[in-house]
This record gives C-alpha cells, sequence and structure tokens, in this order.
C-alpha cells in the first residue's frame, strides 16, 4: 500500500487534518484509527461546549465529531478502522494490522501523527495504599457511564482538577452518585474556569486545592481514602488528614501524549510538553513527519485542535507536492519569559509562514494582570492586556506576515510576559 | 477421597503439585482466592537467585542452588519467561571487602559455578550505570529474573493437565484426623485425604499449628516497590543488589523480563497477613535506598508501586517435610526469598518424599512440557499474518501499552486453569500492565471476560471475592 498522506488517528485531530489536505488538493489519503469508529475520544464526551468557536454554536462531543466525520466522508476520503499501527519507520514506513488486510505496511510520503494522549495513571503519582477495584482514571470512568452504562461507583472522591475529573464530577452527581469532594494537588485548578463553575460549584461539590491522596483503604473493592493538605513543595502536611469512606477513586491528575510510535522512528520530543518538537509547519524533526493536536501538546479546547490540525494537514500536502525535498530550512528558536513553559512550535522559519502563524502556550502558574508581548529583533509586534493565565487555559499569538515581512533579516523571536 | 491435598496455590503448592503429578496420585490443590499465584508467589522481586547469599549448610542454600539449577530447562519445558542475565552484588567501600569475599566464599562452598569478584573497573564495564563509588562486586553469571506468575501459572497448567485437580475460592478452615488421614474443613465442605501438604505461605504456620505441638511462628515481612516504565529497561542489564551491610540487605534494582525495572524491596516486619499496602514511608525509604549503587536511576518513569509480603520464618529457615508429632502431614513452611528459586527443588524434594511415604507408581502418561499463551509478538510477520488469517481475534489490539491481542485474552481465558478476573488476564497476557495502567483496556478486557465467562459485565471482579468493578448500571436505582 501507498499514500501520499497516512494520518495516524481518527480523532479530531486526523479528522482535521484529513479534510485540510483533502481541501489543499491531496487525493491520497488514509486515516488509520485504531478503535470501531471515527471521533476518538469526543465519542464518549456526550457534555455540550464544544465548537464554539469553529461552529459558533454549543455542540456535545460526538456531534463535534460527527460534523468532520461527515466532511470526511462527503470526500471520499480512505480510512481504516480497528486498525493499529505497531511501528512506523524513520523513512515513513508504517507496520500496522487488522482483521481484514492482516499485518501489512504502508508507505507513506507525509505522515501526521494524530494519537491523542492518555491519562496520567495512579501508579504515576506512587498514591501509598491498597489497589484494590475502584480506582479509575476520570477517562475510564467517563467510558464505562456514558458508552456502556455503567456505574463505576457510588460514592465517589476525586483526585486532580483536571476537565474531565471536573466533568466526571458532575456526570457522576447527575447519575446519583455522591461526589464528596475534589482534591487538587496545585494550589489551582488544571481545568478550565467554566467547568469548575458548572461542574463543581453548581453541584456544591468542594475543590480542595493544595489537597492530595495520602491513602487508600479497602483489600477488594476501595472502602475509603485519607485526604491532606499539602506544603509549598506538595509534601503532606501531617495532621491535616481527613477521611473520606467511599467505594470510587477517580483520577484526573494530568495527560501525557501517547509518543510511543513518535519516540519508535526517531522523532524528537520536547520533555516539557513530551509532543514532537515542531516547527511553524508542525513538522517534527524528521521531514514529511508532522503532528497535531493532545499528541503534540495537551490542549483544553478541540477547537484549537481541529485548527491546528488543519494546519498540519495543509503543510503535509505542501510537503508532498514540493517532492518531498526540503529548501535548506533557516530556523529562528523561539524563545520566552515570564511563564510560558513551553511554545508550539519550538522554532519558525519565516520564510514558510503563510499569512499568520498561531503561537501557543501555556503559563506554569496562575498570574493575574499581565501583558504579552511578541518580539521580533526588539520591536513589541503584539502587546496584550491579559487579566488572568492560569495553566489550564492555553494561551495563543498570532504572528502575521505583515510582521515578517517588516523584519526581513529576522534574528529572534521573543515572548514576554510581564506586570501589567 | 484424595491421596494428597495441598494447601495454597503459590509457587510452592504449584510446584509441589506439578512434581507430584510424576506420579500416580488423586491430588488436589485448594486456594482460597480465585485463582493461582495470589499471595507472596505474584509480588517479589521476580529473581532467581545464584545461590551464594544463603548460609552454607542450611535448606535454603541447597534448595536455592538446585532451583536455580533446575531454572533454565524447566522455563523451556514450561514455557514461561526466564533470562539468565547474572547478578551483582555492589560493595561500595574498601571497609566492606571483606564482607563481600566472605559472600563469594559462602557461595563457593555452596556449589554457585562461575562466581568472581570484579574489581571496580571491569564493574563499570559489565555495567556502566553502577554508581561511581562502586570499588567492586561480586559477579554470578548464574543469577536471573523470571516472570513469577507466568512461572506459577505454567507449574499449575501443567500439573493439571497431568491430573491434579484444582479448588479456588476454597478457604481452610480446620484440620482433623480421620481413619485414612485428614478431614480437611473448607468453606466448600469437607475434604478427606490420605497427606495434606501445608503450602500456606503466609499461613503456613497457622496450619502447621494446628496439627502440632512444636509451633512455628511466620511473621509478614513487608517489601514494598517500584516498577518502572518499560523505557528504562536497559537502565541496568544485570540483577544490582546491595552487599548486605549495617543497613540491612538493602533494595535491588533489576530489569524484567518483561523490559521494565523494579526496584525494591523494602523489610518491614508487620502484623497483618493481607497487609500489602504500600505507605508513603516505606515508599519514600525505598527511592531513597534505591539510589545507592547505581547512577541516575529514573525513578520519576515508575508506573506502579506495589507491596508483598514475605513469610519470615523466626529462624529464616525453610520449613521442609513430615511433621513429627502429626503423621502424614508435609510441611513446606516459611518459604520466604530464594522461595520463588527453590520452589521446583522443594517441588521434588517433597513429591519424592510423598513417593516414598506413600509408595507412589510413576505417572505412565506424565507429561513434561506445556506450552503457554501465544504471543504473536515473538512471531516473523509472515507467520503473524497467517495467524490473523487463521485467527482474526489475534489483530485486536486490547492493551495498547503493551500490545496485548484479544486472542491472547481470550486464550488466557478459555485455556484450563484460566482466567476469571482482571488480574487473572493481566497476570497471564500483560494486559493492564503497561504505562496506562489498565485506563484503556480495562472496560475493553471486562467485556471480553463477561462474553467469555458468559456472565454480565457488572459481574466482573478486579481479582475475584469482593471486588467488583463496577456497581450496576445507569438509572438502576430509579
Amino acid at each position: 500500500m501507498k499514500y501520499d498522506i497516512v494520518i495516524i488517528g481518527g480523532g479530531p485531530a486526523g479528522l482535521a487534518a484529513a479534510v485540510a489536505a483533502y481541501d489543499a488538493g491531496s487525493r491520497s489519503i488514509l486515516i488509520l484509527e485504531r478503535d470501531d469508529k471515527l471521533g476518538g475520544i469526543l465519542n464518549q464526551c456526550i457534555h455540550n461546549g464544544f465548537g464554539l468557536h469553529t461552529f459558533k454554536e454549543e455542540l456535545t462531543g460526538p456531534e463535534y465529531a460527527e460534523r468532520f466525520i461527515d466532511q470526511v466522508i462527503e470526500r471520499g476520503i480512505e480510512y481504516k478502522l480497528l486498525t493499529m499501527v505497531l511501528a512506523i519507520s524513520g523513512d515513513k514506513v508504517i507496520t500496522a494490522m487488522n482483521k481484514i488486510d492482516g499485518l501489512f505496511t504502508i508507505e507513506a510520503g507525509a505522515i501526521v501523527l494524530a494519537m491523542g494522549c492518555r491519562e496520567r495513571s495512579r501508579g504515576a503519582l506512587n498514591i501509598p495504599g491498597f489497589r484494590p477495584a475502584g480506582i479509575y482514571s476520570a477517562g475510564t470512568a467517563q467510558r464505562l457511564v456514558n458508552m456502556e452504562g455503567y456505574m463505576p461507583g457510588r460514592k465517589v472522591v476525586i483526585l486532580g482538577s483536571g476537565d474531565i475529573g471536573l466533568i466526571m464530577a458532575r456526570r457522576m452527581t447527575l447519575e446519583g452518585a455522591k461526589v464528596q469532594v475534589v482534591a487538587e494537588l496545585m494550589p489551582y485548578s488544571g481545568g478550565l474556569k467554566r467547568n469548575i463553575v458548572q461542574c463543581l460549584d453548581d453541584f456544591g461539590i468542594p475543590l480542595k486545592l493544595s489537597h492530595t491522596v495520602v491513602n487508600i483503604e479497602g483489600k477488594e473493592r476501595v472502602s475509603g481514602v485519607t485526604i491532606a493538605r499539602v506544603d509549598d513543595k506538595n509534601k503532606p502536611i501531617p495532621g491535616t488528614e481527613e477521611h473520606y469512606d467511599c467505594d470510587t477513586l477517580l483520577l484526573s491528575v494530568g495527560l501525557i501524549p501517547e509518543n510511543e510510535l513518535s519516540r519508535g522512528m526517531g522523532v524528537e520530543i520536547n520533555p516539557v510538553t513530551n509532543g514532537p518538537r515542531v516547527n511553524e509547519s508542525l513538522e517534527t524533526s524528521i521531514p514529511g513527519v508532522f503532528a497535531a493536536g493532545n499528541v503534540l501538546h495537551v490542549h483544553d479546547l478541540v477547537d484549537y485542535v481541529s485548527e491546528e490540525a488543519a494546519s498540519a494537514g495543509r503543510a503535509a500536502v505542501a510537503f508532498v507536492e514540493a517532492g518531498g525535498r526540503e529548501e535548506a530550512r533557516n530556523e529562528i528558536p523561539i524563545t520566552f519569559e515570564g511563564g510560558p513553559r513551553y511554545t508550539v512550535p519550538v522554532a519558525i522559519d519565516p520564510k514558510f509562514v503563510g499569512d499568520s502563524l498561531t503561537i501557543r502556550f501555556r503559563v506554569g502558574g496562575v498570574m493575574r494582570d499581565r501583558r504579552v508581548k511578541l518580539i521580533l529583533d526588539g520591536d513589541e509586534v503584539v502587546k496584550r492586556r491579559r487579566q488572568v493565565m492560569a495553566p489550564g487555559e492555553m494561551e495563543e499569538i498570532k504572528l502575521t506576515r505583515d510582521m515578517l515581512d517588516k523584519h526581513p533579516d529576522l534574528k529572534t523571536i521573543h515572548i514576554k510576559v510581564e506586570e501589567a | 477421597m484424595y491421596d494428597i491435598i495441598i494447601i495454597g496455590a503459590g509457587v510452592t503448592g504449584c510446584a509441589v503439585a506439578r512434581f507430584l503429578s510424576r506420579y500416580k496420585a488423586k491430588v488436589c490443590v485448594v486456594e482460597r482466592c480465585e485463582d493461582v499465584c495470589c499471595g507472596t508467589s505474584k509480588a517479589n522481586s521476580a529473581i532467581v537467585h545464584a545461590g551464594f547469599d544463603a548460609e552454607h549448610g542450611t535448606l535454603m542454600a541447597k534448595m536455592n542452588l538446585q532451583g536455580n539449577l533446575m531454572m533454565p530447562q524447566l522455563a523451556k519445558d514450561l514455557d514461561f519467561a526466564f533470562i539468565q542475565n547474572g547478578s551483582l552484588v555492589v560493595c561500595m567501600s574498601e571497609d566492606d571487602l571483606p564482607r563481600l569475599q566472605k559472600l563469594y566464599e559462602n557461595g563457593v562452598a555452596n556449589g554457585v559455578e562461575q562466581l568472581e569478584i570484579v574489581d571496580s573497573k571491569r564493574l563499570h564495564e559489565l555495567e556502566p550505570n553502577v554508581s561511581s563509588e562502586a570499588v567492586a562486586a561480586l559477579w554470578a553469571p548464574t543469577g536471573g529474573i523470571v516472570c513469577p506468575f507466568g512461572y506459577t501459572i505454567a507449574l499449575a497448567e501443567n500439573a493439571n493437565a497431568n491430573g491434579v485437580e484444582f479448588k479456588f475460592n476454597t478457604e481452610v478452615k480446620g484440620l482433623s484426623r480421620n481413619e485414612n488421614g485428614w478431614a480437611v474443613q473448607t468453606n466448600n465442605g469437607i475434604l478427606d485425604t490420605r497427606y495434606v501438604v501445608n503450602a500456606a505461605g503466609l499461613y503456613s504456620d497457622v496450619f502447621h499449628n494446628m496439627v502440632s505441638a512444636k509451633k512455628i511462628h511466620i511473621t509478614p515481612r513487608r517489601g514494598d516497590y517500584c516498577l518502572l516504565d518499560r523505557t528504562t529497561g536497559d537502565f541496568v542489564k544485570h540483577t544490582i543488589f546491595q552487599l548486605p551491610g549495617k543497613l540491612g540487605k538493602g533494595v535491588l534494582v533489576s530489569p524484567t523480563v518483561h523490559g521494565n525495572t523494579i526496584v525494591g524491596p523494602t523489610a518491614i516486619d508487620i502484623e497483618d497477613r493481607e497487609g500489602v499496602n504500600t505507605t508513603a514511608a516505606g515508599l519514600d525509604d525505598l527511592i531513597s535506598k534505591a539510589g545507592t549503587t547505581v547512577d541516575g536511576l529514573p525513578i520519576r518513569q515508575v508506573i506502579t508501586s506495589f507491596a508483598g509480603l514475605r513469610a519470615h520464618e523466626d529462624h529464616h529457615e525453610f520449613v521442609l517435610g513430615e511433621v513429627e508429632d502429626a503423621p502424614q502431614f508435609i510441611d513446606c513452611a516459611g518459604i520466604e526469598s530464594p522461595g520463588l528459586t527453590s520452589a521446583p527443588a522443594i517441588g521434588v524434594a517433597i513429591s519424592d518424599l510423598l513417593r516414598d511415604l506413600m509408595g507412589l507408581e510413576p505417572n505412565p502418561d506424565f507429561i513434561p512440557t506445556r506450552k503457554g499463551i501465544l504471543d504473536p509478538k515473538t512471531l516473523s510477520p509472515e507467520e503473524y499474518d497467517e495467524l490473523i488469517r487463521r485467527d482474526p481475534t489475534y489483530a485486536q489490539v486490547i492493551c495498547r501499552c503493551e500490545t496485548v491481542t484479544e486472542g491472547e485474552i481470550i486464550d488466557a481465558i478459555r485455556r484450563p486453569l484460566g482466567a476469571k478476573s482482571l488480574d487473572g488476564v493481566k497476570r497471564r497476557t500483560r494486559a493492564g500492565m503497561g504505562r496506562c495502567q489498565a485506563g484503556f483496556c480495562s472496560p475493553r478486557v471486562m467485556e471480553i471476560l463477561a462474553r467469555e465467562l458468559g456472565v454480565d459485565q457488572s459481574e466482573i471482579t478486579k481479582s475475584g471475592g469482593d471486588s467488583k468493578l463496577i456497581t450496576g448500571r445507569l438509572k438502576d436505582r430509579i
């Protein structure tokens, strides 16, 4: 098998990349999806709030996915379901398998990595205690409730205030479970403000910041957990323990981009995001291999995933159309200070930037009254006031062609966050 | 009426059962849990010890060496994962060299072959990540690592194929004499037997003390462990021990047969025989000690932590053989490290003892080999493709992290003594053992278990008993 563009993953990123690649002229596109339907994790996100930016209306996850799935089908873009990619070689040969084709390989002209992310587990946090049934990551619980109709438990404690955890606090409550508390290690929530209001405050569920689970009880099924306040080094403070009887502990303690395939093919990974290092074209360290969506960096809103993935899809087409040959590149690294933990992309070659380029980043802590500046060779080309910046919300800043044209011999691109 | 009832389906009970199945006898293993390998056998360092550590002249030393020598062939015969990766006991100071020498001499006396004391230069050639401060090491090329689940399950399956019966969820409540031997009272009724083999691990003193006036005492000694992601699998090639010293035996750092790195154990004496909970203090202690013999341990790559309990007998010695004041009652008690290594030797010793005591005849139908669950990852691409054509379930990946297919999971459930729970599937196939710790695959494995076992998904447990994974259907209380 041979395709110009192979997209690994049929979730929101993969779908948007495929549609954009088609619209940019490619007619040789294949999406590989491991699940039995397209749409990825959106299929279990039955709450609303998706698509406000993209479609100017509030959709549920499956509805949002359906809009893109319809576009894929209308365009006749090929896809294979229940297909697991086992490995990708550095020269873009994909080994995959499914029940129909068996074990097979595909030669790709360009690849878009769109595998999404996974949830951090209890083990990764080293939470002490027993290992009974009833400990679920929030996403696993979400799948059980929303797709399979099962209740993972009745009396719940949630650790971590990531968006899925917040959403599940409300969901479990609506299904009759008692969600007693959401404990968050950090002094701020990792989720969107609107989710804290709509999922916790509206239901009277307390959010305890700077708290963590210090013990899990129950030899067969969870029977209780103990939480405690933590100090500024995140160490539990003795004497602050509170015990909760419960049968379930849900974890929403972070998402990790799933880059096993990327690493396997030799793509360079940014240790901050756990996603590939990409340039302005969302191209990884391997020419012709692009990345978008949560495999690249964890997003807050799916709308931005779609937007980013569309750029990756178009860039893949451009790569194929150029015959796969890269012109000599002159990359300028993006530097930053005062708040950002990373940027996507990490570097820019101005000559490959179209009308505009969105630079995305997240900050490392909650910050108020800030000014965000984009500085090209000392020239402040963007200056923007931000009342609140929080790690749970992705920031973006637009670099336009105009700005670049005014700096033909550009040497430095710098983002500065400072007190306003 | 049984000839022999073995209490406990851990590695010792299963090894006795397997070697006993070489003889004609009606044998039954009774196990209180829902599966084999649910106690000490499932949570340990997974090391096949070379045999230099146990004090010369003890049963431990003898069984350890014999078990070590048997392991390579047994692993081939019964198709379980075993790698002879060699071990290194690292000496961190010149002052300790005499103790290293003593350990070497003890090993030589025990009959361990190829032992060698290597200097710092050779040590770092063998193992670059060993602490730069290490001055020497005892190198034991015959040390190895094993999959403790695969190994125990293999012994059990082979015993079962050779006629040994297994009764799960069957807890022994009492033992009384009858005219033939013993009446074994269980939660599932009374079982009559001529002989009893006590392989009850942490509870072996309880059963021993039921029948004998000469009491023994087992202390549950807890060991906390951390398991690191498979990306760390080449951090060390050998099993790295600390030289037992003033600070106790120390913790080891070792690769596992599946390419993870294991760090542990602590040694904390407790009272609760079910106290397999890790504690913050235990994990902190472990992490601080683990760094002493190696440089740059990637401890942040931890994917899970767990605790196991060793059945520590007061005299730190295996208690093997017929109990003096309780004829027809055979002890395999106090089996702590190196118990995993020693199990085959104990199996031979106890089954031969029973042969002599009972006059057992050889089993003419004994099958010495067993085939494990097919791991398609070991096939060539052509073979794998052919397998998928024959059975498409092998194309359906259920566990992404460890690339475990539906075909393997179905095999694990359908085979004799098959998996009945999420943990049963995990221990047989590794589904759920990877870096996401079953986040993605657990709903799928539950679905397959429910389908294969013909029960509702709400009946599926994590590990039997009351460990139900879901508490009902949506709106079932309206």
